[in-house]
């Protein structure tokens, strides 16, 4: 099988892959650093950034001054709460379409993902009116509803691909033993795809956690996520990199523990199966 | 293989999702269709009156929309040139036997889970920034002027700030793309005397040929709605310098409230993102009869 | 009680006739197989039964109640599947009961009923383990064992020995014959396996394109197959068919002629021919032997430590009792 790999050669590529990986990984790493600095010492050239002292005080003043916690809550709302509801709709509609095919599936499967492709600008005006009407603007209700109806179609289409790795005897036989339709998912089908569920979830929760255009287009200050809070510190706060940066790293750094989990997982869901 | 009654729940179990998709689709893409056609101004409600093909002429004469398609195309397309071609050297790269290669390649997949605000800001300030900025400091080090990214290049500077955020993206489908080459025809080719650089085009290149459409086609759609990356950097500017054609039509709805002329902008869109989903679509539904 | 009666039940998948109308009456305490080649519509009629798939025509009475239109698991039967379909994620013990759970017996009752059938197929040991951790045969047992905790009216066998070993398939083999012997329940068992067929039926049902060739005891169909798709399937090595100058001396369109019913005469007989290759398996020699004015080649089984060769000339006779006469259309002459 393989052949051994001339060490040199291995040591050369090693050092290349590992100063590319550092380097797409700096600025990450950057803010990881500046977030432990007094804003003083975080605007100093960057050799005495790192040799300046740690300090926790730029966490503590994102929480004190612009009610850090409520922004994240948000975000966890609305990524939670939009995953929880398009994994309800998308899981009875996910097994239609794997244990019961017609010849319609593959048209109705298609449709769903294209209406992922509709650029979100194109229907903007319609939906901020609608909201506007409906005084869903700035509420996290209104964002839990766009963020679900973005997503539903990569959580059908995920799950769809998870449940058609499973047998369909299996269910049969849970239909032959006097399983309801009810039982039938719940004790059976749902427990199996335990695995691609779960990577459906941490995919949706990545997606709907970095959403920026309809949170920052739908939402103030009551009900804006952490996308759109880190915005507000565009302008005059821009200048005080110790806080961006605290900010910004408790707003980053749960999701991209989610990312290095799935990752794997998912080339599934971003490329909608196209790539294996 | 199923029976009528496992046919008839699973129409029913199909049409929540298929119902909700559906309302999503079509009642804003019907309003918008409608209100391109209206002489529509938020701040003058009442007023709507029929106004025929006059904001799509607008839309399409006005300098700023020449602008902003030009913008459009040099962000996407310019993205697309670094993040494919990045994408496959680093994917060739990361293909290799390396010492810690799951880390390697944690590190380099991390931008991509970064929200897009918190990528921009980090990258126009403490980065880009001609004073306290690190290129500026190293520029300074090796003896030269600090160059004013966002103030001289501001469209090139969020090319490169979207390009690192879906670098990743490219990487990531591409070296799974990479791994699924058939080791035995490498082999192969290789006992054919085939050399590193005719099995890299020849093999490795026409195998990846189907991953690097998925990704043009996929990056393309979300390209062209960048639009936090805009907003928290430039807000479109300087001048009419980074707006983008979802860029311009945000500005015309909802910071000049003209309802008719964004909508009339936001058909165009759909019809432009719909002439690449198309393929997408035929790419995916093509693999779905596997 | 399992009476099984089938009334003019069809099916279609669109325009594709996969069974045309047919008939078929299953009695009480029998042990049907339905066997054919691959293809033949014996797992689509075994799933019109269970419920899996709608009839597009007929009825299907169960104990001379119409259950055309009664979903599976309201039908009184239990299926065992070809890949055995256990739950992955369930302890041996809790696939076993699950069926019990679904119709809401007490967990004390499930119990009992759950070691009970553990102990009748021995599997006490497994009951905490995960179907993943079992070999194939034991996932065998555990599949019938979720079958029969239900008490159904009947069992349905989906080709359920077809993923397991040679050796395996024996055991298992008289294992569910055995099963059947003690619980007395009507079995349907559905193998393209004519040895399977042959050792375990009460009734034979041989299908081919959807179509019943014949019906009957295990014998029946040995000694007077109907046609010549029954006379070509059942009987192992394959009956010898001969048509042309041979078969019109017997006033027939084709003879047939089991290996088994010809004799290898040294000193003479009707048919002389010399050895092709002969296999030895110890118990038994079948030689296969050109002979002169016979285009097909004649198998003949000999006794195991018969002294013959390639390209050695025999004489054969064939019994007059074991010889079975084909006109036209295949159909059995008397």
């Amino acid at each position: 099988m393989a052949r051994a790999v001339p060490l040199p050669r291995k040591a050369l590529t090693t050092a290349l892959a590992w100063t590319i990986g550092v380097l797409m990984f700096f600025p990450i790493l950057w803010i990881g650093i500046l977030a432990f600095r007094t804003e003083v010492d975080a605007i100093r050239p960057p050799l005495q950034v790192l040799a300046a002292p740690w300090t926790t005080e730029s966490f503590a003043a994102v929480q004190q001054r612009s009610n850090y916690l409520r922004h994240f809550t948000n975000s966890v709302v609305i990524a939670l709460g939009s995953t929880a509801i398009a994994l309800l709709v998308a899981i009875p509609a996910a097994w239609s379409m794997a244990f019961v095919p017609s010849r319609r599936t593959k048209n109705v499967l298609l449709w769903m993902l294209s209406t992922k492709m509709l650029p979100p600008v194109g229907v903007l005006i319609p939906i901020y009116l609608i909201f506007r009407d409906a005084g869903l603007l700035d509420t996290r209700t209104g964002l839990v509803i766009v963020l679900t109806l973005i997503n539903l179609p990569i959580v059908v289409w995920m799950l769809y691909t998870y449940f058609r790795e499973i047998p369909a005897e299996i269910l049969e036989a849970a239909r032959m033993d006097g399983a309801t339709l009810r039982s039938e998912l719940l004790f059976v089908l749902l427990p199996m795809a335990v695995p691609g569920i779960a990577s459906t979830v941490l995919l949706n929760v990545i997606l709907a956690w970095n959403e920026a255009f309809w949170t920052l287009n739908l939402s103030a200050a009551r009900a804006a996520p952490l996308t759109a809070f880190i915005a507000s510190y565009s302008s005059p706060e821009g200048l005080f990199y110790a806080k961006l940066s605290a900010a910004s790293i408790m707003a980053i750094a749960p999701i991209l523990l989610i990312g290095w989990v799935s990752q794997r997982q998912l080339v599934r869901g971003l490329t909608f199966g196209a790539v294996k | 293989m199923s029976t009528r009654h496992s046919r008839a729940a699973a129409r029913l179990m199909m049409t929540p999702s298929v119902l909700l998709l559906l309302g999503w689709m079509l009642i804003p893409l019907g309003l918008t269709l409608y209100f391109s056609f209206l002489r529509y101004n938020l701040l003058m409600p009442g007023t709507e009156t029929w106004a025929g093909w006059s904001n799509y002429y607008y839309f399409l004469t006005d300098p700023s929309f020449t602008t902003a398609v030009r913008n459009t195309l040099v962000l996407v397309g310019g993205v697309l040139v670094i993040t494919v071609a990045g994408g496959i050297l680093l994917a060739l790269l990361l293909d290799q036997p390396i010492w810690g290669r799951g880390i390697v390649r944690l590190l380099v997949i991390a931008p991509f889970f970064v929200m897009p605000t918190v990528s921009a800001l980090v990258w126009q300030n403490m980065f880009m920034n001609p004073v306290n900025g690190v290129f500026a400091w190293l520029a300074q080090t090796m003896g030269m002027r600090p160059f004013d990214f966002f103030g001289r290049a501001p469209l090139a500077s969020i090319v490169w700030i979207v390009s690192w955020q879906w670098l990743p993206f490219a990487t990531l489908i591409l070296l799974t793309a990479l791994q699924s080459l058939d080791q035995e025809q490498m082999e192969a080719a290789e006992m054919d005397g085939a050399g590193p650089l005719s099995r890299f085009a020849f093999i490795t290149l026409p195998h990846l040929a189907r991953a690097i459409t998925v990704v043009i086609l996929i990056q393309t759609i979300f390209l062209l709605s960048v639009f936090a990356e805009i907003l928290v950097t430039t807000n479109g500017g300087p001048g009419m310098a980074t707006t983008t054609l979802t860029y311009l039509i945000y500005v015309q709805s909802l910071l000049q409230f003209d309802v008719g002329m964004g909508s009339a902008g936001g058909v165009i869109a759909i019809i432009l993102a719909n002439i690449v989903a198309i393929f997408l679509m035929r790419m995916i539904g093509r693999n779905l009869d596997r | 009680m399992g009476r099984i009666h089938l009334h003019g039940v069809s099916k279609s998948f669109g325009p594709v006739t996969v069974i045309p109308p047919l008939d078929l009456a299953i009695e009480d305490g029998e042990f049907v197989v339905f066997v054919g080649p691959s293809g033949c519509g014996k797992s689509t009629l075994l799933r019109l039964i269970a419920g899996l798939e709608d009839v597009t025509e007929g009825r299907i009475e169960i104990d001379g109640r119409d259950a055309t239109r009664i979903p599976p698991a309201r039908r009184g039967l239990a299926m065992v599947f070809q890949s055995y379909a256990l739950y992955p994620h369930m302890s041996v013990r809790r696939n076993i009961a699950f069926p019990l759970r679904m119709a809401g017996l007490p967990r004390a009752e499930q119990d009992r009923r759950v070691e009970a059938a553990a102990r009748v197929l021995n599997l006490t040991d497994y009951l905490d383990r995960r179907p993943g951790q079992l070999s194939g045969g034991q996932r065998q047992r555990v599949a019938i064992g979720r079958a029969i905790v239900r008490e159904p009216a009947a069992f349905l066998f989906d080709e359920p020995l077809s993923n397991l070993d040679a050796a395996l398939r024996v055991g298992m083999r008289l294992e569910i014959a055995e099963l059947h012997n003690r619980l007395g329940t009507t079995m349907i068992y559905v193998t393209h396996d004519q040895v399977e067929a042959m050792t375990m039926a009460d009734k034979i049902v041989v299908l081919n394109a959807g179509r019943i060739e014949q019906v009957g005891s295990p014998l029946d169909l040995y000694r007077r197959p109907r046609n010549l798709f029954v006379a070509g399937f059942i009987g192992s090595p394959r009956m010898n068919l001969l048509g042309g100058e041979e078969a019109r001396r017997h006033g027939a369109a084709t003879i047939g002629i089991r290996p088994e019913h010809v004799r290898i005469t040294p000193e003479g007989g009707p048919w002389r021919g010399t050895i092709g290759v002969s296999e030895h398996l110890g118990s038994d020699t079948f030689l296969h032997v050109r002979c002169d004015g016979i285009p097909e080649p004649v198998t003949v089984r000999a006794g195991g430590e018969v002294g013959l060769h390639h390209g050695d000339t025999v004489f054969l006779t064939p019994d007059p009792a074991g010889l079975h006469r084909f006109d036209d259309n295949g159909q059995r002459i008397e």
